[in-house]
């Protein structure tokens, strides 16, 4: 079973895009949603929920006045401000560390776990999906990305499908690293801009760091040829394959406005050809890979 | 006064306003790049860094000669990082969250503190414009504990720009926590008002003010502005796509600089926030 993570450092370079759109040529696949603060893919995969799950992760401090003496412990001890002067945790602040509740002498602090969101297990036209929601303003997603993608092996495992394609976060921080840890390959989807390009190396040292095979192609790469060159340049020079471009094609955000895949949209757009050619080396590296 | 430049979705123009922003409003402002996983400001203003200095967290050190192997620490940490094995106590520093309980818990004093690099911060100036940049270490996964320290420089004298990180969870809320004013930018497709609501979820939790921006206004439909007069959040400007603009962009280059009109677009931006806020802001 191979796991591909699109992937891109930089957001909105159109890695939710690509993933429906690759979804749409891949067979036997389990499709996986691993950017769980910002999830899009549901929004054109439109799925039918087969099992809905809480997400329960991390515990949140909660002082109970009736105990309290107020004699100033945990707020001495509390590292990240979360106590005021009026004995009141502030939940957003809380880092769920507990060391109130261990050292309050009253035992006045409860610490009651968090939901922290849910997780799905859904049916699409292309394939089984999992995919979740982290509650607003909530800690863990990492978790969450980590929990997601058992799921989608587990159910490749159970319906005997050898792909899982996993539409990743941005950035290059937690979310991200607990996406491509032991991933089969990633694909990193940049821009022709000095922002896409700084962005592109920085999450491809990150692969290399993780030690996961990492591919690049650009999207829209005729907005500005010469950085693309660089681009180029750049993934070659520095163990990264690069797969190819992609023409800037407004029909990518048509076919989002009506909740399609680039080819269910226009099966002849301007991109096709090109995300076409794509997926068919994306296929070929994926087999080589572990 | 402090902006933070929120989005929920990436890649929809945060950094051009908060760059456009601050170049617009020249003096008496900085700039804060709280984006610390993928930071970009510093290629549009391109400051001259004058400091550039390691960021640590504590994480623990155990001193076996003094260990009991009591395992209050392994009892009392939520994160796995400091465990009991056998007859020695490990720890995993890149699961530490830095709360210091172990240390506080041991009763043998056999726990000290050490640190651990989670990335780096640069100061600097761009014409009158200072300049804070915060990078996370590639392989760090603790992005907050950098945008606090990123946030430790802001000036309350000062107009202070944050360019905030996307997403709705842990990094964005350090970011927009305790700011005066959240800008929320969004483009109008399904995935950014998607995004966008989470934004102003999250930001109504925070109870911070905060208004829209949409940028590429035209390439999408109209549920955007349809959603914000729902959430009686106020659109403070519109950007256009334009395929200039995306090659201003792409190049690293100001919009206010090549297209000096939008400078006065960014100062009336400037303006309704300060208008929003009223009193001393105005």
């Amino acid at each position: 079973m191979k796991e591909l993570v699109v992937i891109s450092g930089k957001g909105g370079t159109g890695k939710t895009s690509l993933v429906s759109a690759f979804a749409a040529k891949a067979e036997n696949m389990v499709l996986c949603d691993a950017d769980v603060d910002a999830a899009d893919l549901f929004l054109v995969m439109d799925p039918a929920i087969v099992s809905e799950n809480d997400f329960w992760s991390g515990c949140t401090a909660v002082i109970n006045p009736d105990k309290c003496t107020q004699c100033d412990v945990c707020r001495d001890l509390c590292r990240f401000n979360a106590i005021d002067e009026t004995y009141t945790v502030d939940s957003i602040s809380c880092e769920g560390c507990g060391v109130c509740v261990y050292f309050c002498p009253e035992k006045a602090v409860d610490f009651p776990e968090n939901n922290c969101g849910n997780w799905f297990i859904s049916d699409t036209r292309f394939g089984p999906m999992v995919h979740a929601r982290l509650g607003v303003a909530e800690e863990n997603s990492g978790k969450l990305v980590s929990l997601v993608r058992q799921e989608a092996a587990k159910l490749a495992k159970s319906k005997g499908l050898d792909l899982i394609l996993t539409d990743g976060p941005p950035g290059v921080g937690c979310p991200v690293i607990a996406s491509i840890g032991n991933a089969s390959a990633v694909v990193i989807v940049t821009e022709p801009s000095m922002s896409g390009k700084h962005d592109m190396e920085r999450v491809g040292k990150l692969a290399a760091h993780f030690q996961v095979p990492a591919m690049v192609c650009i999207n829209k790469y005729d907005l500005n040829l010469d950085i693309s060159r660089e681009i180029e340049a750049y993934a070659e020079k520095n163990g990264l394959i690069f797969l190819g471009n992609i023409p800037f094609d407004p029909t990518f955000t048509k076919a989002m406005v009506q909740g399609r895949t680039l080819f269910e949209y226009q099966p002849d757009s301007p991109a096709g050809p090109a995300v076409n050619d794509l997926w068919k080396k994306i296929t070929e590296i994926l087999q080589s890979t572990n | 006064m402090i902006i933070s430049i929120a989005s929920g979705k990436g890649g929809t123009g945060k950094t051009t306003i908060a760059v456009n922003l601050a170049e617009s409003i020249g003096k008496n402002v900085q700039l804060l790049d709280c984006d610390v996983e993928e930071p970009n400001s510093h290629i549009f203003l391109r400051p001259e860094f004058k400091s550039e200095e390691a960021i640590y967290v504590p994480v623990p050190k155990v001193d076996m000669e003094k260990c009991n192997l009591c395992g209050e620490c392994e009892e009392i940490c939520q994160f796995k990082a400091i465990v009991k094995i056998v007859d020695m106590v490990m720890t995993f520093p890149e699961l530490c969250h830095s709360c210091g309980g172990c240390m506080a818990a041991c009763q043998e004093g056999a726990i000290t503190e050490t640190k651990r690099e989670i990335g780096i911060i640069k100061t600097g100036k761009h014409k009158d414009i200072v300049f804070i940049h915060g990078e996370l270490r590639i392989g760090e996964a603790m992005a907050p504990p950098l945008i606090r320290q990123v946030r430790s420089y802001i000036d309350p004298g000062m107009i202070n720009i944050i360019d905030a990180p996307p997403g709705t969870s842990c990094p964005v809320i350090a970011a927009m926590q305790n700011t005066d004013f959240v800008l929320l930018v969004t483009e109008p497709t399904p995935f950014g008002l998607n995004d966008l609501n989470l934004a102003v979820q999250a930001v109504k939790i925070l109870g911070v003010p905060c208004g829209i921006v949409i940028n590429r206004s035209d390439i999408g439909d109209e549920k955007v502005t349809a959603f914000a007069e729902k959430e009686n959040v106020p659109v403070l400007m519109e950007i256009p796509f334009d395929r200039k603009i995306a090659e201003i962009y792409s190049r690293g280059d100001l919009l206010v600089d090549e297209i000096p009109e939008w400078k006065e677009k960014f100062l009336e931006l400037y303006d309704k926030i300060a208008n929003i806020k009223g009193g001393q802001y105005k």
